[in-house]
């Protein structure tokens, strides 16, 4: 092969190789995504059936009941509620009137089947998510309500 | 008085690193020798009045003094010595300070090593790491202050997040900091080269050992954060894939490039501009991990309370600092040059791959680190529905795993293939053995455990022909040296260090291979409900439940449980797991209890109390995971001893050899000939 030949089959070589690993890695993201909605987002019936998901809100008070190893409790945006449900042992951080992330599918039994509960490092701490799930109820709310302060 | 002797000391630093980054750079350029000469003495005054604000801050936590606010949110008079020292970098403020005080320790270790380095080009590189503690000490100064005093004094303080107390803790922070600052040498002495618009071998044998020692800092603390997830954070994982451990990981991914591409610099004169532009992205990934930590952008399990606005502070340093060096790049690198030429069958070729791969990998990680952040980007400038997303672990993991099979393979080939032309068929005979060995290893080791799978074989293989291939390699150069005359053991040890370490490392990483391979292949978990006397089986061991006991620690209370381990009739022993409850933070704490062992960890942790005293328990079977971290203390082990080369230290000497002369007025081509000469 001619020294030019050589460099167009690198180039083209690389170009395949690098479409072909873009595709490959796009692929996987997409099928690995996991939308994050709000306990209203599930009321409204936004959320999807069965496709993997995270569900943030508070532990609501006084709902956390367990059987065995299986926990249920309600998460809250003060404004809407889903029941959760998981088997298995609760992060350290997991308290009643705290902030949460469960990751898991929404049955049609109507209550989200957490397959993981995420834990925090810091008890001040609350994922983004779910300040920002909690604030965006407190606005839908308080525009309805009252006038907003 | 002493936090604001610590304040006043980092003001000072400051301007210290002003005249740093400024006059020795000016003065190359003015051709002022008296401007250049400023360099060695800035760095040492720098690390000087950053230490001083350090130990400043070290003392207000060991005197418990709750006037300054940082120590009365991260410390309690009850905490024990050890961690209120370590409580020092147990949150931002200092944690910022720590970063600060490493990066000019190593300015000033630059300074003392850096004697054979041309005046000029210490001045440019000590030039550099000035500015960059410029935006550092900027940063700390304007928006996080450790030495703020809290008015009027608390009582006492908040205590440190109960998570931190550990030893892990305690040293995992500085040795990760000291990886991700490390990597600025490299990045300073790229920077360099551009402004210099040289680089040449001798350049490369200069931040070869550089890049190395930050490596090495990297790999131990990276391995120790792992392992303290395991046995700290109480669920048995070492590896998440969260935001912050990858924030680490992609600098030492394109730390372990570098190196390799260093290593053709050096050895070939090759990959020149690529070299320097790896050099580049190790540090800006530091410096982005930094922003990814402290800004709060990514929902991560590290995430602590943070602040936009030093958000915004450190990604307008990120930009200036990596679009600056872009820039220089897109201008100088032409300049650099590419470097010589090989044939498409050559050590050259082998580590042009392997960096391809790394880079792969590398642009997995980042791609699943970034995306959730690329998507908000998108919602908040109304391109796109609102939407808040996160990558699955199974993202991570099988396309993780796609570019490190092929990089596996080639780290068995590629130390036996010569530099820019390498013999196939003398390659085949020599790894055919090995080869073959380990395919039947890898297809006989499964069944022996019982149980089959392809991911297993796989790993198997991968780590036992790495194995393999290592011990023939340094097998069959000691044999030479032995036929030579010499003793197996002057042998071993007369083998240069470069390459030993080199082996030494790739053994490390088989072991961790195989390690992971193993504990995913047979790992058994099982989440429990028991009673006191109930028990459970698990691989060989039966574990009795008897019971839970209350104790107190210094600043907790805790509920211990007794687990009996019993093996084949007889008591193994007792392991103990906590469930703590520390009294300020009234903050629950999981404290795993783990037998460790070569071959198998056993791993309980406690859950919650359930009804009719039953406790929620969780027992682990972990084959082989302390490989895991064995692998990385190779790594680390090799990293060191490639950088304790003796050609480095001789190369050292010639150039300072050839400085002096210079200084002697003799002429310098003579001398060049000399050395040349004597090379």
């Amino acid at each position: 092969m001619k020294p030019r030949h050589k460099r167009l089959a690198f180039i083209v070589g690389g170009l395949v190789a690098i479409a072909i690993a873009a595709t490959l890695v796009l692929k996987a993201l997409e099928g690995n995504l996991a939308y994050f909605f709000s306990p209203s987002d599930i009321v409204a019936n936004k959320a999807p059936v069965d496709h993997t998901m995270r569900l943030g809100g508070l532990v609501k008070k006084g709902t956390v009941k367990r059987e065995g190893l299986t926990v249920r409790f309600d998460v809250t945006d003060n404004a809407e509620t889903v029941s959760v449900s998981y088997t298995g042992i609760l992060p350290d951080l997991f308290q009643e009137g705290q902030g949460v992330v469960a990751q898991g599918r929404m049955r049609s039994d109507g209550v989200f089947h957490a397959e993981e509960v995420l834990a925090k490092h810091d008890e001040t701490y609350m994922p983004p998510e779910v300040a920002a799930a909690l604030e965006k109820a407190e606005q839908a709310n308080s525009s309805v309500a009252q006038p907003a302060l | 008085m002493i936090p604001e002797i610590g304040h006043f000391a980092l003001i000072t630093a400051l301007s210290v690193a002003l005249l740093l980054g400024i006059l020795p750079i000016a003065g190359t350029v003015l051709r002022i020798p008296a401007w250049v000469a400023v360099a060695r003495p800035a760095a040492y005054a720098l690390f000087l009045f950053v230490a001083t604000a350090f130990g400043c801050l070290v003392y207000a936590f060991v005197q418990n003094d709750f006037s300054v606010l940082y120590v009365a949110l991260h410390s309690n008079s009850a905490l024990p010595i050890q961690y209120r020292v370590a409580a020092v970098w147990g949150g931002h403020e200092g944690s910022l300070l720590l970063w600060i005080l490493m990066l000019s320790g190593w300015a000033t270790a630059v300074a003392l090593f850096s004697r054979h380095l041309s005046p000029a080009m210490a001045a440019r590189v000590l030039g550099v790491m000035g500015l960059i503690c410029v935006g550092f000490l900027l940063f700390i100064l304007f928006t996080s202050n450790p030495f703020e005093r809290l008015f009027p004094a608390a009582v006492d303080g908040r205590d440190l997040n109960p998570l931190l107390q550990d030893f892990g803790l305690v040293i995992h922070p500085p040795m990760l900091y000291m990886g991700y600052v490390g990597f600025s040498v490299a990045f300073a002495f790229a920077i360099a080269a551009l402004i210099g618009g040289k680089l040449d071998a001798a350049w490369a044998r200069w931040s070869r050992p550089w890049t190395t020692v930050a490596w090495v800092f990297l790999t131990i603390g990276i391995g120790l954060g792992s392992w303290w997830a395991y046995y700290e954070l109480g669920w048995g994982g070492w590896w998440f894939w969260d935001p912050v451990e990858n924030a680490s990981f992609m600098p030492w991914l394109a730390g372990t490039a570098l190196i390799h591409s260093l290593a053709v610099t050096e050895k070939r004169g090759g990959f020149r501009s690529w070299t320097v532009l790896l050099a580049i992205l190790a540090f800006s990934l530091s410096l982005l991990g930094t922003f990814l930590v402290r800004s709060g952008v990514l929902t991560s399990v590290h995430a602590f309370a943070t602040d936009p606005e030093r958000g915004l502070f450190i990604l307008i340093f990120l930009g200036v600092v990596i679009g600056g060096a872009l820039l220089l790049y897109a201008w100088r690198a032409p300049r650099v040059g590419l470097g010589g030429g090989f044939n498409a069958f050559s050590r050259e070729t082998m580590l042009l791959i392997n960096n391809v791969l790394l880079v792969v990998a590398l642009g997995v990680v980042l791609l699943g680190t970034l995306f959730p952040l690329v998507v908000d980007a998108f919602v908040a400038l109304n391109i796109i529905e609102p939407a808040k997303i996160s990558v699955g672990e199974p993202y991570f993991n099988s396309m993780f795993l796609l570019p490190m099979i092929p990089l596996l393979l080639l780290m068995s080939i590629g130390p036996y293939v010569r530099w820019k032309q390498g013999n196939a068929g003398e390659l085949i005979k020599q790894l055919r053995t090995s080869f073959i060995i380990s395919i039947v290893l890898a297809v006989a080791l499964p069944f022996l455990m019982g149980e089959i799978s392809l991911m297993v074989s796989v790993g198997l293989f991968l780590a036992a022909w790495l194995m393999l291939s290592i011990l023939q390699g340094v097998g069959s150069r000691i044999a030479q040296e032995i036929k030579r005359g010499k003793s197996a053991i002057t042998a071993l040890l007369g083998l240069p260090n470069g390459y030993l370490g080199m082996q030494v490392a790739h053994f490390g990483l088989a072991v961790i291979v195989a390690g992971i391979t193993l504990v995913k292949g047979y790992e058994v978990e099982q989440d429990v409900r028991m009673e006191v006397g109930d028990t459970l089986t698990m691989s060989g061991y039966t574990f009795r439940f008897d019971g839970v006991m209350s104790t107190t620690g210094p600043n907790y209370r805790a509920n211990r449980g007794m687990i009996q381990v019993i093996k084949d009739g007889k008591d193994l022993m007792v392991l103990e797991p906590e469930k703590r409850i520390y009294n300020v933070q009234s903050m629950p704490m999981t404290e795993a209890a783990i037998d460790y062992g070569f071959t198998r960890d056993l791993y309980i942790s406690l859950g919650d109390p359930l009804s009719g005293g039953a406790w929620s328990v969780r027992v682990y079977y972990k084959p082989f995971i302390g490989w895991l971290w064995g692998g990385c203390g190779f790594l680390a082990i090799g990293g060191f001893l490639a950088m304790s080369d003796r050609r480095y230290r001789i190369a050292a000497r010639k150039q300072q050899a050839r400085m002096a002369s210079i200084a002697d007025g003799r002429a310098v081509v003579d001398n060049n000939i000399a050395t040349e000469a004597s090379s």
